[in-house]
Protein backbone atom coordinates (compact mmCIF):
# COMPACT_ATOMS: atom_id res chain seq x y z
CA UNK A 1 0.00 0.00 0.00
CA UNK A 2 0.83 3.19 -0.85
CA UNK A 3 3.20 5.19 2.33
CA UNK A 4 1.32 8.32 1.74
CA UNK A 5 3.83 10.46 3.92
CA UNK A 6 7.16 9.09 1.87
CA UNK A 7 5.60 9.90 -1.11
CA UNK A 8 7.59 12.28 -3.49
CA UNK A 9 6.38 14.15 -6.27
CA UNK A 10 8.34 15.82 -8.69
CA UNK A 11 8.54 17.72 -11.78
CA UNK A 12 10.66 17.39 -14.86
CA UNK A 13 11.78 19.31 -18.12
CA UNK A 14 12.88 18.22 -21.44
CA UNK A 15 14.48 22.37 -21.54
CA UNK A 16 11.77 23.03 -24.38
CA UNK A 17 12.17 26.16 -26.33
CA UNK A 18 9.69 28.48 -23.91
CA UNK A 19 7.52 30.97 -26.09
CA UNK A 20 6.77 35.01 -25.60
CA UNK A 21 3.06 36.29 -25.29
CA UNK A 22 3.19 36.91 -28.71
CA UNK A 23 4.08 33.87 -29.88
CA UNK A 24 7.76 34.52 -30.64
CA UNK A 25 9.95 31.87 -29.42
CA UNK A 26 12.30 32.91 -26.52
CA UNK A 27 15.73 32.28 -26.85
CA UNK A 28 18.08 28.83 -25.79
CA UNK A 29 19.28 30.94 -23.23
CA UNK A 30 16.29 32.70 -22.11
CA UNK A 31 14.74 29.14 -22.03
CA UNK A 32 17.60 27.82 -20.27
CA UNK A 33 17.07 30.96 -17.17
CA UNK A 34 13.43 29.73 -17.18
CA UNK A 35 14.12 26.78 -16.03
CA UNK A 36 16.26 27.97 -13.09
CA UNK A 37 13.61 30.26 -12.39
CA UNK A 38 11.27 27.65 -12.25
CA UNK A 39 13.25 25.22 -10.10
CA UNK A 40 13.65 28.22 -7.02
CA UNK A 41 9.48 28.23 -7.85
CA UNK A 42 9.49 24.61 -7.64
CA UNK A 43 11.49 24.64 -4.41
CA UNK A 44 9.72 27.56 -2.47
CA UNK A 45 6.16 25.61 -3.29
CA UNK A 46 7.69 22.21 -1.71
CA UNK A 47 8.21 20.32 -4.71
CA UNK A 48 10.39 17.34 -3.83
CA UNK A 49 12.84 16.91 -6.98
CA UNK A 50 12.81 18.64 -10.26
CA UNK A 51 14.75 16.80 -13.06
CA UNK A 52 16.19 18.17 -16.37
CA UNK A 53 16.40 16.08 -19.61
CA UNK A 54 19.62 16.05 -22.29
CA UNK A 55 18.90 16.88 -25.38
CA UNK A 56 20.97 17.78 -28.15
CA UNK A 57 18.41 19.21 -30.77
CA UNK A 58 16.93 22.39 -31.78
CA UNK A 59 13.66 21.88 -29.83
CA UNK A 60 15.62 21.54 -26.95
CA UNK A 61 17.83 24.32 -24.89
CA UNK A 62 19.33 21.92 -22.77
CA UNK A 63 22.20 19.24 -23.36
CA UNK A 64 23.92 19.78 -20.42
CA UNK A 65 21.46 19.29 -17.83
CA UNK A 66 24.36 19.19 -14.74
CA UNK A 67 25.35 22.62 -15.62
CA UNK A 68 21.87 24.00 -15.46
CA UNK A 69 20.70 21.93 -12.03
CA UNK A 70 23.98 23.71 -10.70
CA UNK A 71 22.83 26.76 -11.05
CA UNK A 72 19.62 25.70 -9.43
CA UNK A 73 21.74 24.30 -6.27
CA UNK A 74 22.37 28.09 -5.54
CA UNK A 75 18.83 29.25 -5.39
CA UNK A 76 17.20 26.58 -3.55
CA UNK A 77 17.42 24.53 -0.16
CA UNK A 78 15.30 21.47 -0.69
CA UNK A 79 14.44 19.95 -3.96
CA UNK A 80 16.38 17.34 -4.88
CA UNK A 81 18.01 18.03 -8.28
CA UNK A 82 17.71 14.97 -10.85
CA UNK A 83 18.51 14.80 -14.61
CA UNK A 84 15.80 13.28 -17.02
CA UNK A 85 17.93 11.35 -18.39
CA UNK A 86 21.38 11.53 -18.58
CA UNK A 87 21.90 9.29 -21.16
CA UNK A 88 24.78 7.26 -19.78
CA UNK A 89 25.70 5.15 -23.00
CA UNK A 90 27.02 7.79 -25.36
CA UNK A 91 28.65 9.64 -21.96
CA UNK A 92 31.65 8.64 -20.21
CA UNK A 93 31.05 7.12 -16.41
CA UNK A 94 33.92 8.96 -15.86
CA UNK A 95 32.82 12.21 -16.33
CA UNK A 96 29.01 11.52 -15.25
CA UNK A 97 30.63 10.68 -11.49
CA UNK A 98 32.97 13.66 -11.51
CA UNK A 99 29.55 16.43 -12.49
CA UNK A 100 27.17 14.70 -10.13
CA UNK A 101 29.65 14.75 -7.46
CA UNK A 102 30.01 18.21 -7.92
CA UNK A 103 26.69 19.15 -8.33
CA UNK A 104 26.18 17.01 -4.98
CA UNK A 105 29.04 18.85 -3.21
CA UNK A 106 27.65 22.19 -4.60
CA UNK A 107 23.98 21.16 -3.26
CA UNK A 108 24.71 20.20 -0.26
CA UNK A 109 23.33 16.41 -1.17
CA UNK A 110 20.48 17.00 -3.43
CA UNK A 111 22.23 15.12 -6.55
CA UNK A 112 20.03 12.82 -7.98
CA UNK A 113 21.52 10.54 -11.26
CA UNK A 114 19.15 9.27 -13.80
CA UNK A 115 21.03 6.89 -16.12
CA UNK A 116 18.77 5.59 -19.28
CA UNK A 117 18.61 5.80 -22.98
CA UNK A 118 16.15 8.45 -22.79
CA UNK A 119 13.76 8.39 -25.94
CA UNK A 120 16.06 10.01 -28.60
CA UNK A 121 19.21 9.04 -30.34
CA UNK A 122 20.89 12.14 -31.38
CA UNK A 123 24.17 11.73 -28.94
CA UNK A 124 25.50 8.31 -30.08
CA UNK A 125 26.43 9.89 -33.74
CA UNK A 126 27.15 13.16 -32.25
CA UNK A 127 29.61 11.44 -29.33
CA UNK A 128 30.94 8.92 -31.82
CA UNK A 129 29.14 5.58 -31.19
CA UNK A 130 26.95 3.51 -32.75
CA UNK A 131 23.32 3.12 -31.83
CA UNK A 132 23.35 -0.65 -32.96
CA UNK A 133 25.81 -1.23 -29.96
CA UNK A 134 23.18 0.39 -27.45
CA UNK A 135 22.85 -2.27 -24.77
CA UNK A 136 26.03 -3.31 -24.98
CA UNK A 137 27.13 0.44 -24.16
CA UNK A 138 24.57 1.10 -21.18
CA UNK A 139 25.58 -2.56 -19.75
CA UNK A 140 29.36 -2.15 -19.53
CA UNK A 141 28.97 1.70 -18.99
CA UNK A 142 26.69 1.24 -15.83
CA UNK A 143 28.52 -1.59 -14.75
CA UNK A 144 31.55 0.58 -14.74
CA UNK A 145 29.48 3.52 -13.18
CA UNK A 146 28.68 1.10 -10.80
CA UNK A 147 32.15 0.54 -9.49
CA UNK A 148 32.58 4.54 -9.85
CA UNK A 149 29.78 5.01 -7.32
CA UNK A 150 31.61 3.13 -4.74
CA UNK A 151 34.39 6.05 -4.35
CA UNK A 152 37.08 3.33 -4.46
CA UNK A 153 39.89 3.21 -6.43
CA UNK A 154 39.48 1.62 -9.45
CA UNK A 155 40.53 -1.36 -11.55
CA UNK A 156 38.61 -1.63 -14.44
CA UNK A 157 39.04 -3.41 -17.97
CA UNK A 158 37.04 -1.50 -20.73
CA UNK A 159 35.62 -2.49 -23.84
CA UNK A 160 33.97 0.49 -25.10
CA UNK A 161 35.51 2.15 -21.71
CA UNK A 162 39.02 3.10 -20.61
CA UNK A 163 40.98 0.95 -18.61
CA UNK A 164 41.97 1.72 -15.20
CA UNK A 165 44.03 0.37 -12.41
CA UNK A 166 43.61 1.39 -8.96
CA UNK A 167 42.43 4.72 -10.47
CA UNK A 168 40.73 7.57 -7.90
CA UNK A 169 37.99 9.59 -9.30
CA UNK A 170 37.24 12.83 -7.91
CA UNK A 171 35.69 14.97 -5.74
CA UNK A 172 34.60 12.06 -3.15
CA UNK A 173 30.96 13.04 -1.80
CA UNK A 174 30.54 14.46 1.91
CA UNK A 175 26.66 12.26 1.93
CA UNK A 176 25.52 8.60 1.71
CA UNK A 177 27.00 8.27 -1.69
CA UNK A 178 24.94 9.50 -5.40
CA UNK A 179 21.34 8.49 -4.64
CA UNK A 180 20.79 6.68 -8.18
CA UNK A 181 17.91 5.59 -11.04
CA UNK A 182 17.45 3.87 -14.00
CA UNK A 183 15.12 5.11 -16.24
CA UNK A 184 13.25 2.44 -18.38
CA UNK A 185 10.64 2.64 -20.93
CA UNK A 186 9.60 -0.93 -20.63
CA UNK A 187 12.07 -3.10 -22.37
CA UNK A 188 11.72 -6.02 -19.32
CA UNK A 189 15.37 -6.94 -20.31
CA UNK A 190 16.32 -3.00 -18.36
CA UNK A 191 14.29 -3.90 -15.57
CA UNK A 192 15.99 -6.99 -14.68
CA UNK A 193 19.00 -4.81 -15.31
CA UNK A 194 18.41 -2.33 -12.79
CA UNK A 195 16.99 -4.99 -10.47
CA UNK A 196 20.31 -7.40 -10.55
CA UNK A 197 22.72 -3.98 -9.99
CA UNK A 198 20.19 -3.05 -7.29
CA UNK A 199 19.45 0.61 -8.61
CA UNK A 200 15.93 2.47 -8.15
CA UNK A 201 13.51 2.25 -11.05
CA UNK A 202 11.88 5.34 -13.00
CA UNK A 203 9.46 4.24 -15.44
CA UNK A 204 8.69 6.83 -18.65
CA UNK A 205 4.95 5.89 -19.26
CA UNK A 206 4.45 8.31 -22.16
CA UNK A 207 1.65 6.50 -24.22
CA UNK A 208 -0.74 4.35 -23.17
CA UNK A 209 -2.65 3.54 -19.97
CA UNK A 210 -0.41 3.42 -16.94
CA UNK A 211 -2.18 0.18 -15.87
CA UNK A 212 -0.54 -1.86 -18.16
CA UNK A 213 3.22 -1.72 -16.61
CA UNK A 214 1.91 -2.92 -13.47
CA UNK A 215 3.21 -6.63 -14.81
CA UNK A 216 6.36 -4.42 -14.90
CA UNK A 217 6.67 -3.84 -11.31
CA UNK A 218 6.48 -7.47 -10.38
CA UNK A 219 8.94 -8.03 -12.46
CA UNK A 220 11.52 -5.89 -11.17
CA UNK A 221 10.45 -6.99 -7.52
CA UNK A 222 10.75 -10.43 -8.41
CA UNK A 223 14.19 -10.08 -10.35
CA UNK A 224 15.59 -7.79 -7.57
CA UNK A 225 15.30 -10.70 -5.08
CA UNK A 226 15.95 -13.33 -7.28
CA UNK A 227 19.30 -11.29 -7.71
CA UNK A 228 18.97 -10.83 -3.53
CA UNK A 229 19.01 -7.03 -4.13
CA UNK A 230 16.86 -4.68 -2.11
CA UNK A 231 13.12 -3.51 -4.38
CA UNK A 232 12.91 0.54 -3.44
CA UNK A 233 9.52 2.07 -4.28
CA UNK A 234 9.48 2.64 -8.22
CA UNK A 235 8.85 5.99 -9.46
CA UNK A 236 6.73 6.80 -12.65
CA UNK A 237 7.45 10.17 -14.99
CA UNK A 238 4.21 11.32 -17.09
CA UNK A 239 3.66 14.41 -19.26
CA UNK A 240 0.72 16.81 -18.27
CA UNK A 241 0.03 19.94 -18.40
CA UNK A 242 -2.31 22.02 -15.32
CA UNK A 243 -4.41 24.45 -15.75
CA UNK A 244 -7.22 26.48 -13.40
CA UNK A 245 -9.97 25.60 -15.81
CA UNK A 246 -10.32 22.34 -17.68
CA UNK A 247 -10.89 23.61 -21.43
CA UNK A 248 -7.83 25.39 -21.18
CA UNK A 249 -5.56 22.63 -20.11
CA UNK A 250 -7.06 20.56 -22.78
CA UNK A 251 -6.27 23.47 -25.51
CA UNK A 252 -2.85 24.18 -24.66
CA UNK A 253 -2.04 20.70 -24.29
CA UNK A 254 -3.13 19.89 -27.46
CA UNK A 255 -1.94 22.26 -29.31
CA UNK A 256 1.72 21.99 -27.72
CA UNK A 257 2.01 18.40 -27.27
CA UNK A 258 0.46 17.73 -30.49
CA UNK A 259 3.21 20.27 -32.42
CA UNK A 260 6.10 18.65 -30.17
CA UNK A 261 5.05 14.84 -30.72
CA UNK A 262 4.50 15.72 -34.56
CA UNK A 263 8.20 17.92 -34.97
CA UNK A 264 9.52 14.66 -33.39
CA UNK A 265 8.02 12.22 -35.47
CA UNK A 266 9.02 13.92 -38.63
CA UNK A 267 12.75 12.94 -37.85
CA UNK A 268 11.85 9.99 -36.30
CA UNK A 269 9.15 7.94 -38.99
CA UNK A 270 5.59 8.38 -37.09
CA UNK A 271 2.56 9.52 -38.19
CA UNK A 272 1.48 12.78 -36.53
CA UNK A 273 -0.99 12.86 -33.19
CA UNK A 274 -4.52 12.28 -33.94
CA UNK A 275 -7.06 14.09 -31.78
CA UNK A 276 -8.72 10.57 -30.98
CA UNK A 277 -5.14 9.51 -29.89
CA UNK A 278 -4.63 12.91 -27.65
CA UNK A 279 -8.15 12.64 -26.18
CA UNK A 280 -7.33 8.51 -25.28
CA UNK A 281 -4.28 9.53 -23.59
CA UNK A 282 -5.90 12.33 -21.73
CA UNK A 283 -8.68 10.50 -20.71
CA UNK A 284 -7.64 7.54 -19.39
CA UNK A 285 -3.54 7.15 -20.85
CA UNK A 286 -0.53 8.72 -20.12
CA UNK A 287 -0.86 12.39 -20.83
CA UNK A 288 -2.02 14.26 -16.89
CA UNK A 289 -4.23 16.92 -18.18
CA UNK A 290 -6.82 19.24 -16.99
CA UNK A 291 -7.53 21.59 -13.90
CA UNK A 292 -5.77 20.44 -10.71
CA UNK A 293 -8.98 17.82 -9.49
CA UNK A 294 -8.82 16.26 -12.72
CA UNK A 295 -4.98 15.58 -12.66
CA UNK A 296 -5.23 14.72 -8.95
CA UNK A 297 -7.91 12.22 -9.51
CA UNK A 298 -5.95 10.46 -12.46
CA UNK A 299 -2.42 10.91 -10.44
CA UNK A 300 -4.08 9.14 -7.49
CA UNK A 301 -5.38 6.67 -9.71
CA UNK A 302 -2.21 5.79 -11.05
CA UNK A 303 0.15 5.99 -7.45
CA UNK A 304 -2.45 3.73 -6.11
CA UNK A 305 -3.03 0.95 -9.20
CA UNK A 306 1.12 0.64 -9.51
CA UNK A 307 1.86 1.17 -5.84
CA UNK A 308 4.19 4.07 -6.63
CA UNK A 309 6.90 6.08 -4.28
CA UNK A 310 7.40 8.89 -6.71
CA UNK A 311 5.54 10.44 -9.20
CA UNK A 312 7.14 12.94 -11.72
CA UNK A 313 5.23 15.26 -13.88
CA UNK A 314 6.80 16.23 -17.13
CA UNK A 315 6.11 20.04 -18.08
CA UNK A 316 6.56 22.77 -20.80
CA UNK A 317 6.27 20.33 -23.94
CA UNK A 318 6.00 22.47 -26.82
CA UNK A 319 6.23 26.15 -26.89
CA UNK A 320 4.47 27.06 -23.66
CA UNK A 321 4.81 30.45 -22.18
CA UNK A 322 6.63 31.29 -19.08
CA UNK A 323 3.26 31.86 -17.46
CA UNK A 324 1.76 28.74 -18.35
CA UNK A 325 4.47 26.83 -17.24
CA UNK A 326 4.77 28.51 -13.88
CA UNK A 327 1.31 28.38 -13.17
CA UNK A 328 1.12 24.84 -13.64
CA UNK A 329 3.88 23.94 -11.30
CA UNK A 330 2.06 26.59 -8.94
CA UNK A 331 -1.19 24.35 -9.14
CA UNK A 332 0.83 21.50 -8.89
CA UNK A 333 2.42 21.82 -5.44
CA UNK A 334 -0.45 23.56 -4.20
CA UNK A 335 -3.52 22.17 -5.72
CA UNK A 336 -3.11 18.66 -7.06
CA UNK A 337 0.15 17.14 -4.90
CA UNK A 338 -1.63 18.12 -1.71
CA UNK A 339 -4.94 16.40 -3.43
CA UNK A 340 -3.35 13.55 -4.56
CA UNK A 341 -2.44 13.18 -0.83
CA UNK A 342 -5.45 13.55 0.34
CA UNK A 343 -7.47 11.14 -1.92
CA UNK A 344 -4.51 8.19 -0.75
CA UNK A 345 -5.23 9.33 2.86
CA UNK A 346 -8.82 8.73 2.37
CA UNK A 347 -8.50 5.36 0.32
CA UNK A 348 -11.29 7.03 -1.96
CA UNK A 349 -10.00 6.32 -5.47
CA UNK A 350 -12.25 7.33 -8.41
CA UNK A 351 -12.01 4.58 -11.23
CA UNK A 352 -12.22 7.32 -13.54
CA UNK B 1 -5.42 -23.65 -44.66
CA UNK B 2 -3.37 -24.66 -42.36
CA UNK B 3 -5.06 -25.06 -39.06
CA UNK B 4 -2.95 -23.02 -36.66
CA UNK B 5 -2.52 -24.11 -32.63
CA UNK B 6 0.75 -23.10 -31.57
CA UNK B 7 2.07 -19.51 -31.96
CA UNK B 8 5.94 -19.19 -32.04
CA UNK B 9 7.34 -15.93 -31.27
CA UNK B 10 11.00 -15.03 -31.81
CA UNK B 11 12.15 -11.96 -29.83
CA UNK B 12 10.65 -11.27 -26.23
CA UNK B 13 10.76 -7.21 -26.10
CA UNK B 14 8.21 -5.00 -26.25
CA UNK B 15 6.33 -6.42 -29.32
CA UNK B 16 6.82 -10.02 -29.08
CA UNK B 17 5.44 -9.47 -25.78
CA UNK B 18 2.63 -8.01 -26.65
CA UNK B 19 1.76 -10.06 -29.48
CA UNK B 20 2.09 -13.06 -27.01
CA UNK B 21 -0.23 -11.98 -24.29
CA UNK B 22 -2.83 -11.31 -27.55
CA UNK B 23 -2.39 -15.27 -28.73
CA UNK B 24 -2.15 -16.04 -25.51
CA UNK B 25 -5.56 -14.38 -24.69
CA UNK B 26 -6.75 -15.21 -28.27
CA UNK B 27 -6.43 -19.04 -27.35
CA UNK B 28 -3.08 -20.59 -28.77
CA UNK B 29 -0.35 -22.09 -27.16
CA UNK B 30 2.57 -19.40 -27.15
CA UNK B 31 6.31 -20.44 -27.24
CA UNK B 32 8.69 -17.86 -27.51
CA UNK B 33 11.84 -17.08 -26.90
CA UNK B 34 14.88 -14.25 -27.08
CA UNK B 35 18.41 -13.03 -28.44
CA UNK B 36 20.11 -14.85 -25.01
CA UNK B 37 19.42 -18.46 -23.22
CA UNK B 38 16.09 -19.66 -21.98
CA UNK B 39 17.25 -19.22 -18.63
CA UNK B 40 17.88 -14.71 -19.35
CA UNK B 41 13.69 -14.61 -20.19
CA UNK B 42 12.12 -17.50 -17.59
CA UNK B 43 11.27 -14.56 -15.59
CA UNK B 44 10.24 -12.41 -17.61
CA UNK B 45 7.49 -14.36 -19.53
CA UNK B 46 6.87 -16.13 -16.37
CA UNK B 47 5.87 -12.87 -14.98
CA UNK B 48 4.59 -10.92 -18.51
CA UNK B 49 2.95 -13.78 -19.97
CA UNK B 50 2.56 -16.07 -17.44
CA UNK B 51 1.01 -19.83 -19.75
CA UNK B 52 3.27 -18.96 -22.46
CA UNK B 53 6.84 -21.05 -22.77
CA UNK B 54 9.72 -19.34 -22.94
CA UNK B 55 12.31 -21.49 -25.03
CA UNK B 56 15.26 -21.94 -27.71
CA UNK B 57 14.73 -20.54 -31.39
CA UNK B 58 14.88 -24.10 -32.08
CA UNK B 59 12.17 -25.02 -29.68
CA UNK B 60 10.20 -22.13 -30.42
CA UNK B 61 9.91 -23.35 -34.59
CA UNK B 62 9.92 -26.65 -34.75
CA UNK B 63 6.61 -27.07 -32.02
CA UNK B 64 4.92 -23.95 -33.85
CA UNK B 65 2.21 -24.14 -36.81
CA UNK B 66 3.37 -20.32 -37.64
CA UNK B 67 6.35 -17.89 -36.84
CA UNK B 68 6.22 -14.24 -35.94
CA UNK B 69 9.75 -12.44 -36.11
CA UNK B 70 9.13 -10.09 -33.77
CA UNK B 71 13.21 -9.25 -33.74
CA UNK B 72 15.54 -6.10 -34.30
CA UNK B 73 15.47 -5.96 -38.75
CA UNK B 74 19.19 -5.31 -37.96
CA UNK B 75 19.10 -8.64 -36.01
CA UNK B 76 17.63 -10.89 -38.68
CA UNK B 77 19.98 -12.49 -40.03
CA UNK B 78 21.33 -14.08 -36.36
CA UNK B 79 18.52 -16.70 -37.41
CA UNK B 80 19.68 -19.34 -39.12
CA UNK B 81 17.20 -19.84 -42.70
CA UNK B 82 17.11 -23.66 -42.78
CA UNK B 83 15.73 -22.74 -39.27
CA UNK B 84 12.35 -21.22 -40.51
CA UNK B 85 12.46 -24.02 -43.57
CA UNK B 86 8.93 -24.70 -44.77
CA UNK B 87 7.01 -22.72 -42.06
CA UNK B 88 4.65 -19.90 -42.43
CA UNK B 89 6.08 -16.64 -40.93
CA UNK B 90 4.90 -13.32 -40.03
CA UNK B 91 7.32 -10.37 -40.53
CA UNK B 92 6.55 -7.26 -37.73
CA UNK B 93 9.92 -5.75 -38.34
CA UNK B 94 10.21 -2.48 -39.90
CA UNK B 95 13.78 -0.95 -40.86
CA UNK B 96 13.76 2.10 -38.41
CA UNK B 97 16.53 3.80 -37.81
CA UNK B 98 16.14 4.09 -34.21
CA UNK B 99 16.96 0.87 -33.47
CA UNK B 100 18.59 -0.63 -36.45
CA UNK B 101 20.98 2.52 -37.36
CA UNK B 102 22.12 3.38 -40.89
CA UNK B 103 20.27 1.64 -43.41
CA UNK B 104 23.09 0.75 -45.69
CA UNK B 105 24.68 -1.56 -42.78
CA UNK B 106 20.75 -3.74 -42.60
CA UNK B 107 19.44 -3.46 -45.87
CA UNK B 108 20.27 -3.11 -49.52
CA UNK B 109 18.43 0.32 -50.54
CA UNK B 110 16.94 -1.29 -53.99
CA UNK B 111 14.36 -3.21 -52.39
CA UNK B 112 12.04 -3.09 -49.54
CA UNK B 113 12.39 -5.00 -46.05
CA UNK B 114 10.45 -7.68 -46.08
CA UNK B 115 11.35 -8.86 -49.40
CA UNK B 116 14.87 -8.70 -48.49
CA UNK B 117 13.66 -11.02 -45.34
CA UNK B 118 11.93 -13.08 -47.68
CA UNK B 119 15.26 -13.69 -49.52
CA UNK B 120 17.22 -14.70 -46.78
CA UNK B 121 14.49 -16.98 -45.49
CA UNK B 122 13.57 -18.61 -48.93
CA UNK B 123 12.31 -21.53 -47.89
CA UNK B 124 9.47 -20.12 -46.17
CA UNK B 125 6.21 -18.16 -47.16
CA UNK B 126 6.60 -14.00 -45.74
CA UNK B 127 3.49 -12.57 -44.44
CA UNK B 128 3.96 -8.72 -43.08
CA UNK B 129 1.75 -7.79 -40.18
CA UNK B 130 2.17 -6.41 -36.56
CA UNK B 131 4.48 -4.00 -38.11
CA UNK B 132 2.67 -0.64 -38.04
CA UNK B 133 0.81 -0.19 -34.90
CA UNK B 134 2.62 1.14 -31.61
CA UNK B 135 3.15 -2.11 -29.17
CA UNK B 136 1.00 -0.59 -26.67
CA UNK B 137 -1.65 0.57 -29.26
CA UNK B 138 -1.85 -2.87 -29.97
CA UNK B 139 -2.13 -4.21 -26.19
CA UNK B 140 -4.73 -2.12 -25.88
CA UNK B 141 -6.73 -1.55 -28.88
CA UNK B 142 -7.55 -5.40 -29.59
CA UNK B 143 -11.24 -5.79 -29.79
CA UNK B 144 -13.47 -8.47 -30.64
CA UNK B 145 -14.90 -9.11 -34.42
CA UNK B 146 -17.32 -6.39 -34.43
CA UNK B 147 -16.59 -4.51 -31.96
CA UNK B 148 -17.10 -0.88 -31.98
CA UNK B 149 -14.14 1.09 -33.22
CA UNK B 150 -12.10 -1.84 -33.93
CA UNK B 151 -8.55 -1.06 -35.47
CA UNK B 152 -7.11 -2.28 -38.24
CA UNK B 153 -3.81 -3.95 -39.17
CA UNK B 154 -2.52 -4.45 -42.97
CA UNK B 155 -1.83 -7.74 -44.08
CA UNK B 156 0.33 -8.40 -46.95
CA UNK B 157 2.20 -10.83 -48.63
CA UNK B 158 3.13 -12.92 -52.39
CA UNK B 159 1.20 -15.81 -51.49
CA UNK B 160 -2.68 -15.78 -51.16
CA UNK B 161 -3.15 -18.73 -49.20
CA UNK B 162 -0.64 -17.52 -46.45
CA UNK B 163 -1.91 -14.14 -46.89
CA UNK B 164 -5.02 -15.44 -46.23
CA UNK B 165 -4.55 -17.65 -43.29
CA UNK B 166 -2.51 -14.80 -41.68
CA UNK B 167 -5.43 -12.61 -41.98
CA UNK B 168 -7.58 -14.88 -40.23
CA UNK B 169 -5.13 -15.08 -37.82
CA UNK B 170 -4.47 -11.22 -37.10
CA UNK B 171 -8.84 -11.61 -36.91
CA UNK B 172 -8.75 -14.08 -33.91
CA UNK B 173 -5.76 -11.87 -32.30
CA UNK B 174 -8.13 -8.77 -32.56
CA UNK B 175 -7.74 -6.93 -35.34
CA UNK B 176 -9.68 -6.04 -38.90
CA UNK B 177 -7.38 -6.71 -41.80
CA UNK B 178 -7.26 -4.55 -44.97
CA UNK B 179 -5.32 -7.19 -47.13
CA UNK B 180 -2.50 -7.22 -50.63
CA UNK B 181 -0.83 -9.57 -51.98
CA UNK B 182 2.09 -7.85 -52.68
CA UNK B 183 5.33 -8.10 -50.02
CA UNK B 184 6.79 -5.08 -51.71
CA UNK B 185 3.35 -3.50 -50.30
CA UNK B 186 4.45 -3.87 -46.57
CA UNK B 187 6.63 -0.01 -47.37
CA UNK B 188 3.60 1.03 -47.08
CA UNK B 189 3.02 1.27 -43.48
CA UNK B 190 7.05 1.69 -42.62
CA UNK B 191 8.30 4.60 -40.76
CA UNK B 192 7.81 7.47 -42.60
CA UNK B 193 4.61 6.35 -43.58
CA UNK B 194 1.79 8.36 -42.13
CA UNK B 195 0.31 4.65 -41.47
CA UNK B 196 3.49 4.12 -38.78
CA UNK B 197 2.04 4.32 -35.31
CA UNK B 198 -0.85 5.33 -36.16
CA UNK B 199 -4.09 3.17 -34.82
CA UNK B 200 -7.21 3.29 -37.77
CA UNK B 201 -10.29 1.62 -38.82
CA UNK B 202 -10.41 -1.06 -41.46
CA UNK B 203 -12.03 2.27 -43.39
CA UNK B 204 -9.69 4.96 -42.73
CA UNK B 205 -6.42 2.08 -43.30
CA UNK B 206 -8.30 1.41 -46.57
CA UNK B 207 -8.41 4.92 -47.49
CA UNK B 208 -4.72 5.72 -46.99
CA UNK B 209 -3.92 2.20 -48.47
CA UNK B 210 -5.73 3.11 -51.62
CA UNK B 211 -4.33 6.68 -52.24
CA UNK B 212 -1.08 5.83 -51.16
CA UNK B 213 0.57 7.20 -53.82
CA UNK B 214 -0.85 10.84 -53.25
CA UNK B 215 0.74 10.79 -49.57
CA UNK B 216 3.77 12.49 -49.25
CA UNK B 217 5.30 9.25 -48.49
CA UNK B 218 3.85 7.49 -51.06
CA UNK B 219 5.31 10.27 -53.34
CA UNK B 220 8.69 9.98 -51.89
CA UNK B 221 8.71 6.10 -52.43
CA UNK B 222 7.95 6.55 -56.40
CA UNK B 223 10.57 9.02 -57.34
CA UNK B 224 12.84 6.90 -55.48
CA UNK B 225 11.53 3.73 -57.05
CA UNK B 226 11.78 5.61 -60.45
CA UNK B 227 15.74 7.34 -59.61
CA UNK B 228 16.70 3.42 -59.23
CA UNK B 229 15.18 1.82 -62.75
Amino acid sequence: MVNVDKLEFGIETFGDIVSAEDGHLLTAGQSIRQIVKEGALADKLGIDVIGVGEHHRPDYSVSSPEIVLGAIASVTEHIKLATAVTVLSSDDPVRVYERFATLEGLSEGRAQVMLGRGSFTESFPLFGYDLINYDDLFDEKLAMFGQLLKEKPITWHGGFTQSLKDQDVYPKTDYDGLETYIGIGGSPESIIRAAKGGYKVILAIIGGQADRFKPYLDLYKKAAAQYDMPAYPVAVHSHGFIADDEDEAVDVAWKNIKANFDRIGLTRGWAPMSREQFDGETQSGSFYVGNPEHVAQRIARTVKFLDLGRFDLVYGAGNQTAAQRERMIELYATKVIPRVKEILSQEAVSNG
Amino acid sequence: MANIKTVGILGAGKVGIVLAQLALKAGYHVRISGSGSVQKIALTIETLVPGATASTNQGVVSKSDLIILAIPLSRYKNIHPKLLKGKLVIDAMNYWWETDGIREEVLDPNSTSSEQVQQYFNKSTLVKTFNHMGYHNLQEEAKPAGADNRKALFVTGDNHEAVDTVATFVDTMGFDTVVHYRLADGIMTEPGSELFGASLTKDQLANVIDHFDETDFGKRIKAGQQASS
